[in-house]
């Protein structure tokens, strides 16, 4: 190994001496900043959903009301559509792009100023205030939370452009932009809040809006069942977040982000009960809201959803939220080596289940949602070993090219729809076609070769190939675990080995179930029978965020080349700037990087069985593409059976992979089927017997007073004075008689 | 300023509210007769006495602001917890006088006397709260009842109303007999009517015992009449439903409320020393009140009826405060008075729009669809049951958790348990009326014609529902206004 990388390096990087003369160590000297109209960018997409909101109210009257005359009516039906149904098209897509507009603003500025300290937008209005808890509504503007915003509002606003062709024909068009809307602003107030409390409003919030478009189509049980499977499951992990929130509290009396970095290190030991305690139970919020193992589970179903939503909300945004929150308390998570074990532990063996999971499934959807569960696995792997820039690297690429990859899935269901509804003669096999199923599918490139050339690139993209932008992101989070095994004094060094090579067989498995995506819908022969004449490419409103998102998926590597690759060919010899993520979040990550410096020592510079940086990155990419040509090669020449005649896996691995490691069967037997027959138990026995008769008795006994009273209540003036003579009596005589 | 009593002036400035609404009521009342014109009363009366109102709560201010007396035994105290008072008596007249705009023009009443009736009793209760001697809770209490009788019976062709005037107005000449006779025997017992020095009198052991006891229980029976605490009720239902609804609203609120702010006055401050022996009187007043009140409310179906008991049920909350007798209970009193003022206006403005300024439409079934038929009032009118019932988020839900507070810390465990069960039971009947409002159909062969709201009543109802929610959410500043009010009130018992 160290042979080749030597012999690479003097092959590769003409100017090595320079390289080290470059950026990393002249810090630039910090120039003030004004942030523009933070505030703006938040309100906007609400602005966005009190309009669309609006819209959908009026448009249900209508329905409501034509329904009560025994009338029918469908804001699709006619020609003309009604106002309401034509508004949400600018407003929806208008506010983001106006919220875009202003983050890309004070992103430009603040990078131009070299932003090393948070600037508070605010505060608004205090919240809460009380002797001692102070919670305000303020932005905390920094690296992260601009970041954040960019990616938020910017993949938002190609997501809000789809969705006006992807939901056009929809009868609820207003109400779906209206809850986009209102996710952007929960999840805008979610990775700009100031504080622990601002952070939980949108938190819940964004719980919200995902439990509202996990369940959009709600007249479908199984849909609005998904829902609440999403909302309760996230229970589990707020729950955790919130007593991590009191905890916080108890350790700083505040809950605002600044003085908790500042000032953890001062507050807790290292290694201390409390901090592994506070960290644990965020980690259990983020695992929630993340779907890690073993809350992972509501993700998949999350896909009954309109496609657009998985791709912003159950991609590209909310999902990561967890992966923000943890590198946000990096300070507390720095100073807790247990915790960082559990984090990245949970992460790599979230990739590596959620992966083998994604090999057997035949939905292009459930595809796409484990990989998403996948790869925030890494996210996580990255965020336990420290290496908090690659996490959000990660993160950012990943938005692009998921975003990607669901939207086109989208255009691609889109198209089946279409197809199957307009197909002259009844699909083959029993009942309808499902056009989500990949074995329906095969041979689509032919149809629709734009929606074909860039899911390959995402799928390039995600299989961490050079170029594309996971090349950069997923090779940064395997390097530095195998570095962080291999630190100085790294308690759980040996653990971390085995993180490393699972991630490393992880990254190969995606590859592989990418690649496998990728024939089963677009090479081969067409499996959708008589309707596949109807097949054809998406309008050109869903094209073009398409595009932009490739585009994206191709750049965005280049973000943050590493240091190691900046002056060889891989990093197009320095014609990149070297790690500019990670010099724009050092301020962010500082404390908890100084906090690991000193606890654990210097990373190792090579991995655990040897091999530098470059070494490695240039074997995970042969591999890469080796997998993927490997599976071209085998599953192109393979046939596939249609749904209705697929007698699905025949193995007992198949059948366990395609049964999603059973997770789902083992909650039903081990939590829901308990807590129902306590449920029955309440409400036959306690709710029906006990409180009902309780009830009942309190109704008639009622009654009874009623006509007791009413007697005496005749009307007539003497009875009342006899009554209060009566009392005074009473009165007087206790009075008199009592003491 | 500080107001040495030695001057005779300095007694007028004490009294600057008092004497600014007198003069107001008296010339409502001359251009009341002067300014007759033909097509019925105006609303200039009634902006005429709200004016009137007006000035009063700015000498009100003017007091509160920067005026002390010298020493506390006058016959007029003036105190924060006098002046906290007389603003919520305004406040409460203030509304009554808005919502009868309408009604009194529908209606063709005397706008002139109506009007000046009720200023003339708002300041009988505003002497009721200053008075630091028993003769001048006596005057401010006929003062304020006689104005109060001859409103119920305003509307004289109508013979309900005829008939709650005439009742309210025996048997509370009845009750106040027994409130002169309780005044004479603690007069008899301490030699004083004085609420110091009565209080000196009991602490020192001066007072006769055998005088003394049976005078504390008359004023107590006096009080609870006009508090309408169980058994002394019996007039409340009748003379709520049959007095003009604004009338109504007005007694339910202001006279509620001067009746308490005396009470407490009189038997913390003068009577704390014999608590022991009218608190156990009081506990049972105040468990039957609420008892009864809220259970005989649960079958009525006649929503002005509903309301009455629901007052009487109010009082009897309220009556727990009195026994608990600390600081946070007095202060929770008031907080309370304050909220309740508002809900119940609130309330009561509702019906009276709702009845299309008469005295219809009372009925439950008369609010089916309601809401979906004026879908602001029906909002409106959902706050203010909501906040009746003690919801949280209303200004109800913070006054009874204070009370609660107040009740905790005297360690009334009996009570407060009686005061959240009755309080649930309370669910009932008000959010029956929401379900009304919102979940039934109209009523057969009703015109689902819109009503015509008044702007001004629009304005109170938006007021009141404001407070309701502000008092709900921000409790803090009128919370501490009303703590404020009660520092050093109570504690002249306790330090003595």
């Amino acid at each position: 190994m160290f042979l080749v990388e030597s012999t690479l390096r003097s092959a590769l990087a003409p100017s090595s001496a320079l390289a080290s003369a470059l950026p990393a160590a002249a810090p630039q000297e910090a120039a003030h900043w004004e942030p523009f109209l933070p505030g703006l960018v938040v309100l906007l997409p609400l602005l966005g959903f009190v309009a669309n909101g609006f819209l959908a109210l009026r448009a249900a009257r209508r329905s409501s009301a034509a329904v009560r005359a025994g009338k029918e009516w469908s804001p699709i039906a006619g020609s003309v559509r009604p106002r309401t149904h034509t508004l949400p098209t600018w407003i929806g897509p208008g506010v983001m792009a106006a919220a875009f507009g202003l983050a890309a603003i004070n992103f430009a500025t603040a990078w131009g100023a070299h932003l090393a300290e948070p600037v508070i937008a605010g505060p608004y209005w205090t919240w809460i205030a009380t002797e001692t808890l102070r919670i305000d509504a303020a932005l905390q503007l920094d690296a992260l939370s601009l970041a954040m915003t960019m990616v938020v509002t910017g993949v938002g606003f190609l997501i809000h452009v789809f969705s006006v062709g992807y939901m056009k024909d929809d009868p609820g068009y207003p109400r779906y932009f209206a809850y986009l809307n209102l996710f952007v602003f929960f999840m805008l107030v979610l990775v700009l809040g100031s504080g622990y409390g601002t952070m939980f409003v949108g938190w819940e919030g964004v719980g919200l809006c995902s439990y509202l478009l996990i369940g959009y189509w709600f007249s479908d049980v199984k849909k609005s069942d998904a829902g609440k499977k999403a909302f309760i499951v996230n229970r589990i992990g707020d729950f955790g977040f919130l007593l991590a929130i009191f905890l916080i509290f108890q350790g700083f009396g505040t809950l605002d982000f600044m003085p908790v970095s500042a000032g953890a290190a001062g507050e807790f030991a290292y290694g201390g009960t409390m901090v592994t305690a506070i960290t644990l139970l965020l980690l259990l919020g983020a695992v929630g809201k993340s779907a890690q193992v073993p809350l992972h589970v509501w993700l998949p179903d999350a896909m009954a959803g309109p496609t657009p939503v998985s791709a912003l909300i159950h991609a590209a945004t909310m999902v990561t939220a967890g992966v923000y929150m943890v590198v946000r308390s990096s300070a507390l998570y720095a100073l807790a080596p247990t915790s960082q074990a559990v984090v990245a532990g949970i992460g790599v063996l979230t990739a590596f289940v959620a992966a083998t999971i994604a090999f057997k499934q035949n939905d292009i959807k459930k595809v796409l949602a484990y990989s998403t569960v996948s790869q925030l696995g890494f996210m996580f792997l990255a965020a336990g070993v420290g290496a908090y820039t690659a996490a959000v690297f990660h993160l950012v690429t990943h938005a692009f090219f998921k975003a990607l990859l669901f939207l086109g899935a989208g255009a691609v269901i889109h198209a089946m729809h279409h197809a199957v509804e307009h197909g002259d003669e009844p699909p083959a096999g029993h009942g309808h076609m499902d056009p989500q199923d990949m074995r329906n599918m095969g041979g689509l490139r032919k149809h629709m070769p734009v929606t074909w050339a860039v899911m390959g690139v995402a799928t390039l993209a995600i299989a961490g190939i050079w170029p594309f932008a996971g090349f950069f992101s997923k090779d940064e989070i395997i390097w530095y675990a195998g570095a962080w095994a291999g630190a100085e004094s790294n308690p759980f060094g040996g653990l971390y080995v085995a993180y490393w090579v699972l991630a490393l067989v992880t990254a190969l498995l995606t590859a592989f179930y990418m690649a496998r995506l990728m024939v089963m819908t677009f090479h081969g022969a067409n499996r959708t029978g008589p309707a596949a004449s109807h097949l054809h490419e998406a309008p050109r409103v869903m094209i073009v965020p398409l595009v932009v998102l490739a585009v994206l998926s191709v750049l965005g590597g280049w973000l943050n080349v590493p240091e190691a690759l900046h002056q060889t060919a891989l990093g197009l010899f320095g014609a990149v700037p070297a790690e500019g993520l990670h010099h724009w979040l050092a301020p962010v990550v500082h404390a908890a990087e100084e906090i690991q410096a000193g606890a654990i020592g210097e990373a190792s510079k090579s991995a655990p069985i040897g091999g530098g940086e470059l070494a490695w990155a240039l074997v995970s990419t042969l591999a890469a593409a080796a997998v993927v040509i490997a599976t071209f090669r085998v599953l192109g020449r393979r046939s596939y059976a249609t749904a209705a005649a697929d007698p699905g896996p025949q193995t007992a691995l198949g059948r366990f992979l395609h049964g999603k490691w059973y997770f789902d069967e083992a909650y039903e037997r081990t939590v829901v089927q308990p807590v129902l027959a306590a449920s029955r138990w309440c409400w036959k026995v306690v709710d029906t017997r006990v409180i009902d008769g309780f009830v009942n008795f309190t109704g008639s006994f009622t009654r009874v007073a009623g006509w007791v009273a009413s007697v005496f209540q005749t009307g007539q003036v003497n009875m009342y004075a006899f009554v209060l003579a009566l009392g005074v009596l009473l009165v007087l005589g206790a009075a008199v008689l009592l003491p | 300023m500080l107001l040495d009593y030695s001057s005779g002036f300095h007694y007028l400035l004490a009294l600057a509210p008092e004497v600014v609404l007198s003069v107001a009521g008296m010339v409502v009342l001359l251009a009341g007769v002067t300014g007759k014109r033909e097509g019925g009363p105006g609303h200039e009366l009634g902006w005429l006495s709200l004016a009137g109102l007006a000035a009063a709560a700015v000498a009100n201010g003017w007091l509160y602001a920067g005026v002390a007396e010298d020493g506390a035994t006058a016959m007029i105290a003036v105190d924060r917890f006098r002046l906290f008072a007389n603003w919520i008596f305004l406040l409460g007249a203030a509304f009554a006088v808005v919502v009868s705009l309408d009604y009194v023009a529908r209606q063709k009443l005397q706008a002139g006397e109506y009007y000046s009736l009720i200023l003339f009793a708002v300041v009988g209760m505003m002497f009721m709260a200053s008075a630091r001697d028993l003769m001048i809770v006596f005057l401010g209490l006929e003062l304020m009842s006689i104005g109060v009788y001859a409103l119920a019976a305003f509307n004289r062709r109508d013979r309900r109303s005829a008939e709650a005037g005439l009742k309210y107005f025996l048997l509370g000449a009845f009750a106040s007999g027994f409130l002169l006779f309780g005044i004479a025997l603690v007069y008899g017992a301490t030699g004083s009517t004085n609420i110091h020095d009565v209080a000196v009198a009991v602490q020192e052991g001066t007072a006769a015992r055998g005088l003394l006891l049976p005078g504390v229980a008359l004023l107590a029976a006096g009080f609870a009449f006009k508090v309408s605490a169980v058994p002394f009720h019996m007039w409340t239902p009748d003379v709520y439903q049959g007095a003009p609804t604004p009338v109504t609203a007005f007694m339910a609120a202001s006279v509620k409320s001067a009746a308490f702010v005396a009470f407490l006055r009189v038997f913390l401050v003068g009577l704390g020393d014999v608590s022991s022996e009218w608190g156990p009187i009081l506990w049972w007043l105040s468990a039957a009140t609420m008892v009864a009140g809220n259970l005989i409310a649960v079958v009525q179906s006649n929503v002005k009826r509903m309301l009455a008991y629901s007052s009487i049920a109010h009082g009897g909350y309220l009556l727990v405060a009195l026994v608990a007798g600390n600081d946070t209970a007095a202060g929770g009193l008031l907080f309370y008075l304050l909220v309740y003022t508002v809900m119940n206006v609130g309330a009561f403005a509702v019906l009276i729009v709702a009845g299309n300024q008469s005295e219809r439409g009372s009925r439950i079934e008369d609010f089916g669809g309601f809401g979906w038929r004026n879908p602001v009032l029906g909002v409106f009118m959902t706050i203010f049951l909501l906040s009746l019932a003690g919801f949280p988020g209303t200004g109800g839900f913070m006054a009874k958790l204070f009370l609660l507070q107040g009740a905790v810390e005297a360690r009334l465990w009996v009570l407060s348990v009686i005061l959240v069960l009755t309080t649930v039971v309370s669910y009932w009947y008000y959010l029956r009326v929401a379900w009304y409002m919102w979940m039934k159909d109209a009523p057969e062969g009703t015109a689902p014609a819109r009503l015509a709201v008044p702007i001004a009543a629009h304005a109170v109802l938006l007021i009141a529902a404001g407070l309701v929610l502000l008092t709900g959410v921000f409790p803090g500043a009128p919370l501490e206004l009303a703590m404020g009010a009660v520092e050093g009130l109570v504690e002249v018992v306790a330090g003595r």
